[in-house]
């Protein structure tokens, strides 16, 4: 008698999977409960730049509390791409929720004319922090909560600018990689042309993200959800990673741990904050 | 009472074959053969090769189990030689279920052995401590209960034996997991039963939920050979499989069909899934608490009282 051979699959080097279905109901509860119990607020305001982040944050956010409760602010910069706004738009009138349009390239230029030698990166921060200034003072005026669009994926790498894209006090999803936001996006029925599209932070013209980082999101994914399991750099490369690819992951991650907290304070009590005196967030 | 570790086990691989064998009842010699026709059919390099329980008798063996009965010894000589046939000087270990009589004794046993240039060493036999007698099984009559729960050291790490019922009991995993076993070695005999559950034999998602459960609970390996074939009306459900130390399923065989998995086996994955899941540490640290409990049925030295 012979005997058949089954051999174990290969280890996958696919990015992590989801169900978004089980996501979608527990963002909504979440965002739900955080707004409405927790902080006593209907309604919610989001920066929505006609990427897919901000649209599947726009759909959470509308299941959540009604379209009506959520407040689109588009805040073009004079170079932003026309396409960005029309995208925005798409949203907009899918889900029926309130929008405006405020252009923020008075503020930054009323700045960067005293720094004309500003680089790109710099100006993109600067328009990223007028954006946070925005959306913080619309919040105040509609009593809506900004709500965060970033995602797992450039919070571990970095790939944001601190405390603007990373500022809003609620986000559903910061712990989801790309890829995944990408699922979700379809499942929501965000629509194809923003899913479908090269993500880009549109700080510069024809800028995307994949050639900013040098990987692609689906790579980049599969080796930062490995990572994060505590998997070497020998054992990544061993499972069909390159050499390059994991160590350009694992560089940004080691190099970017201070942006995912909060400002380094010294220490000269007994009472310091969040060292001796610790208070939940919720308490 | 710390447990030994690994200081020796520098492996960080382990390629391991388990044969999901159809034995013949009682023609164990024909058996040999054919699992040494396995051996030679193993063409890629093994480090570890698991049969299931009764591979080369069959289960249901009632009276006729003292006359397919060996000596450990024997048994040991008998695999060796088979594998040298098949494979000359080529490094393994082994791992197969068999009846053992121990001058008169008789078990339900898994050896361990190291084959090295042909030559062989008993790292470890195994005697079935739970011994099922009821319903379709009637073990004990036959049968002496093993009595001692003994984790080995190997190449791969400190490994433990476990037949069949001894993994139902929770706590024999976990003491077997407390004694420093980082791969559970299973050989069983399953017949199935149970036509309800959607997709599977109950009996199959069973041992499926208890075989993950385990492995994620204390963060090893499974590696589980399963007896195929049917005996008297009664099916064996082969259904052997590899578990990750997350719980996760490797690879996994059919119920009915005689085969062979092979998986390759990365052992580092047992630290990094037990540093995020650290139950075992846990339980280390309550385990006196739980088993000098004064409640528990245990016998205790007049000493102990407290």
């Amino acid at each position: 008698m012979t005997y058949r051979v089954i051999e174990a699959a290969a280890l996958s080097c696919d990015p992590p999977p989801i169900d978004p279905a089980v996501a979608t109901q527990w963002l909504v509860a979440f965002l739900r409960d955080e707004l409405r119990v927790r902080r006593r607020m209907d309604r919610a305001v989001i920066g929505l730049s006609g990427g897919v982040d901000s649209a599947v944050t726009a759909y959470l956010c509308a299941r959540a509390l009604g379209p009506r409760n959520v407040y689109a602010i588009r805040m073009p910069y004079a170079t932003s791409s026309s396409a960005s706004l029309d995208d925005a738009q798409l949203v907009i009138g899918e889900l029926g929720i309130e929008a405006r349009t405020i252009d923020i390239t008075g503020a930054v230029d009323g700045y960067l004319r005293h720094e004309p030698d500003a680089d790109a990166r710099r100006r993109g921060n600067v328009m990223a922090r007028v954006r946070m200034v925005v959306l913080f003072d619309q919040s105040a005026k509609l009593d809506a909560l900004p709500v965060g669009t970033g995602n797992k994926t450039e919070r571990m790498l970095g790939y944001f600018t601190w405390h603007a894209d990373d500022a809003p006090p609620v986000n559903p999803i910061g712990d989801l990689f790309k890829t995944q936001v990408w699922e979700l996006a379809r499942y929501l029925g965000v629509p194809k042309l923003l899913i479908e599209k090269a993500p880009s932070a549109d700080l510069e013209a024809n800028q995307t993200d994949e050639a900013d980082l040098g990987i692609t999101y689906v790579r980049a994914d599969a080796i930062l959800s490995r990572i994060l399991l505590g998997y070497s750099d020998e054992q990544l490369v061993e499972r069909g990673f390159t050499a390059q690819e994991v160590s350009l992951v694992r560089r940004r991650v080691d190099g970017t741990h201070w942006k995912r907290h909060l400002p380094t304070t010294a220490m000269l009590s007994n009472t310091a904050i969040n060292e001796f005196y610790l208070r939940p967030v919720d308490y | 009472m710390e447990p030994p570790r690994n200081l020796t086990a520098t492996a960080q691989h382990l390629h391991v074959a388990l044969v999901q064998t159809k034995p013949l009842k009682g023609r164990y010699a024909e058996n040999l053969a054919a699992v040494q026709s396995v051996f030679a059919q193993i063409a890629k390099n093994v480090d570890l090769v698991v049969l299931p329980e009764a591979a080369l008798s069959g289960y249901f063996l009632e009276g006729a189990v003292y006359e397919v009965a060996l000596s450990a010894q024997r048994f040991a000589g008998d695999l060796t030689r088979a594998w040298k046939a098949a494979c000359g000087d080529r490094r393994v270990d082994l791992v197969c279920g068999f009846f053992e009589n121990d001058e008169g004794t008789y078990y339900n046993s898994a050896i361990y052995l190291e084959i090295e240039r042909g030559e062989a060493r008993t790292v470890h036999v195994h005697r079935k401590m739970f011994l099922p007698t009821y319903g379709v099984f009637d073990e004990e009559r036959f049968l002496s209960r093993g009595r001692r729960l003994q984790t080995f050291a190997t190449r791969f790490g400190t490994m433990a034996l476990l037949i069949c019922e001894d993994v139902w009991h929770a706590i024999v995993p976990t003491i077997a997991a407390i004694k420093g076993a980082r791969i559970l070695v299973v050989p069983s005999a399953a017949p199935g039963r149970g036509i309800e559950s959607p997709g599977e034999l109950g009996s199959i998602l069973r041992w499926r939920e208890i075989l993950t459960i385990t492995a994620a609970e204390h963060g090893l390996f499974i590696l589980y050979a399963g007896l195929t074939g049917f005996e008297g009306g009664k099916g064996m459900t082969g259904s052997s499989c590899a578990i990750d130390p997350r719980g996760e399923l490797l690879v996994s065989a059919p119920a009915t069909e005689p085969c062979i998995l092979l998986a390759d086996l990365d052992l580092r994955e047992i630290d990094l899934a037990r540093a995020s899941l650290p139950l075992l540490g846990d339980l280390e640290a309550v385990l006196a608490d739980l088993l000098l409990d004064d409640e528990l049925p245990l016998p205790r030295r007049r000493d102990d009282a407290p």
